[in-house]
């Protein structure tokens, strides 16, 4: 059955004969025809993120048609963003993602209007930024973002198109309150912080993105046209190793503390609180906090004065094959507890990862088990190369 | 046999299969049975009072088992069950 946006009027909305050339082969779709594809020019959808996930949705829409399309990131384009994030280019590094998302749009299509939302999503801002759209597209990287959408969502009662994904497995539905189940239902707790590894943390398959966003575009335009049968009610898995596309169904959670008839979130609320982790999924924050960090100039001093001390590097040992300090000894993560025994608590350590949010981790893990000569190097071997030896390779 | 999907997420405590084997006649024995064979998955399951964690969605042929009879649920033999995790990746995945 399908389900569509109400309100969008095309009356006011015309064609122009380059526009009726340009997307010919929609026009001639029983399916879309000249009345869908005003539709699609007087439809509105806002892209929260233009990253892996908003690459593909950004560029399609507007080839598409999309009339009005709102960008939402406050980041700059990355070298290593662009093994996946293919809306922006080698020449728009340094630049703002939004920028360089919108000059790529144009060029596609300059008959669509990119609104640029240079900044954070919050719940602050999310009210504001989202109520001009008809629909919401999360191409967010964290658990409170996605809270955060979600919610957003639900109180001014808009489609919430979904998609998600981690190293070689994605994820996608249709979260519309009005007609089938919020992401609260399926998810009605974060999971615990450190638990769930980030992409930054954990990678991703470059192409993967680019096959979940093409779903949430689908999904997008499905929903502006009222065609076929929408993802309302049913999460998409895909598996990309095993090439597999199943599907699971969802319902409405009769007790939802936001979309159910007696609702206890009737506003937004902060959501690093609730998922007890920040909006970001930044590779350069990881820290421990306060005293238990040191830095990378601190632990060269350290190293330099002859002190005794074992520095542990708990990355994985294809990851310490890239680059490693000479006086670090390896320690994956994952044989971290089984060491756990060896080591004496009147040692003095210093852990260390990629970006010091892995050995964060494990400065916790040993703090409990009562060895608290720890610190963790701020920032980690990316801190260190930034900050005292420029010539090693980051990744 | 009732199988069990494993997303990759938890493949590194599966010795990386992506799908296990399991025998029980309830959605709580198959999962005892799957943390069985491997016991370092027992933690990301279950909390320290041996209740599955409450951001652990466990489907039983495409139906989530909360809106069914929960861990109770019966499976049958050629019952296919998946665990669905939480993922937030997108914007710097």
């Amino acid at each position: 059955m399908s389900t569509t946006i109400e309100h969008i009027r095309t009356e006011l909305v015309d064609l122009s004969n380059e526009e009726i050339n340009r997307y010919s082969r929609h026009l001639i779709m029983p399916e879309v025809t000249m009345e869908g594809q005003k539709r699609l020019k007087a439809a509105s959808v806002l892209c929260i993120g233009t990253g892996g996930l908003g690459s593909p949705v950004a560029l399609y829409l507007a080839a598409a048609g999309v009339g009005r399309i709102g960008l939402v990131d406050y980041d700059v384009v990355e070298a290593n963003n662009l093994q996946r994030q293919i809306v922006h280019g080698t020449s728009t590094v340094g630049t703002l993602k939004v920028e360089s998302a919108r000059a790529r749009m144009v060029d596609i299509n300059p008959n669509v209007e990119v609104m640029l939302h240079n900044r954070m999503f919050t719940s602050a801002s999310a009210i504001e930024i989202a109520q001009p759209y008809d629909i919401i597209i999360d191409g967010t990287d964290n658990f409170p973002t996605r809270y955060l959408v979600n919610d957003a969502c639900v109180l001014l009662n808009k489609p919430n198109v979904y998609g998600s994904i981690f190293r070689f497995e994605g994820q996608a539905s249709i979260f519309w309150a009005q007609h089938g189940p919020c992401y609260r239902c399926l998810f009605p707790h974060p999971p615990p912080p450190g638990l769930v590894p980030s992409c930054a943390e954990g990678g991703v398959l470059g192409i993967l993105p680019g096959t979940i966003g093409t779903i949430q575009a689908t999904e997008a335009l499905k929903i502006i046209l009222g065609i076929g049968n929408p993802l309302i009610g049913r999460l998409l898995l895909y598996d990309a190793l095993e090439m597999t596309m199943d599907e699971v169904r969802l319902h409405k959670n009769p007790d939802c503390v936001i979309c159910s008839q007696n609702p206890t979130v009737t506003k937004l609320i902060d959501y690093e609180q609730f998922c007890g982790i920040p909006m970001h999924d930044h590779e350069d924050d990881g820290a421990a906090g306060g005293d238990w960090d040191i830095t990378a100039q601190e632990l060269r001093d350290k190293l330099d004065s002859g002190e005794r001390f074992r520095l542990i590097d708990v990355r994985e040992d294809f990851e310490w094959d890239i680059v490693h300090l000479e006086e670090a000894e390896l320690m994956p993560m994952g044989t971290f507890p089984a060491h756990m025994s060896e080591f004496d608590s009147t040692d003095e350590f210093v852990v260390m990862c990629r970006t010091g949010a892995r050995s964060a981790q494990m400065l916790q893990l040993l703090v409990s088990a009562g060895i608290t000569r720890v610190r963790n190097l701020k920032g980690g071997i990316r801190g260190w190369a930034q900050e005292i030896d420029p010539s090693l390779p980051v990744y | 046999m009732p199988t069990i999907r494993i997303p990759s997420p938890l493949r590194p405590y599966t010795d990386g299969k992506s799908e296990v084997s399991v025998v029980g006649e309830n959605v709580s024995a198959v999962l005892r049975d799957l943390t069985d064979k491997h016991v370092e998955l027992r933690q990301h399951l279950y909390n320290e009072a041996g209740e599955l964690r409450p951001y652990v969605n466990v489907f039983i042929n495409g139906e989530d088992v909360r809106h069914l009879q929960g861990d109770s649920t019966a499976v049958t033999d050629d019952a296919s069950l998946r665990i669905v995790p939480s993922v937030a990746g997108g914007l710097s995945g």
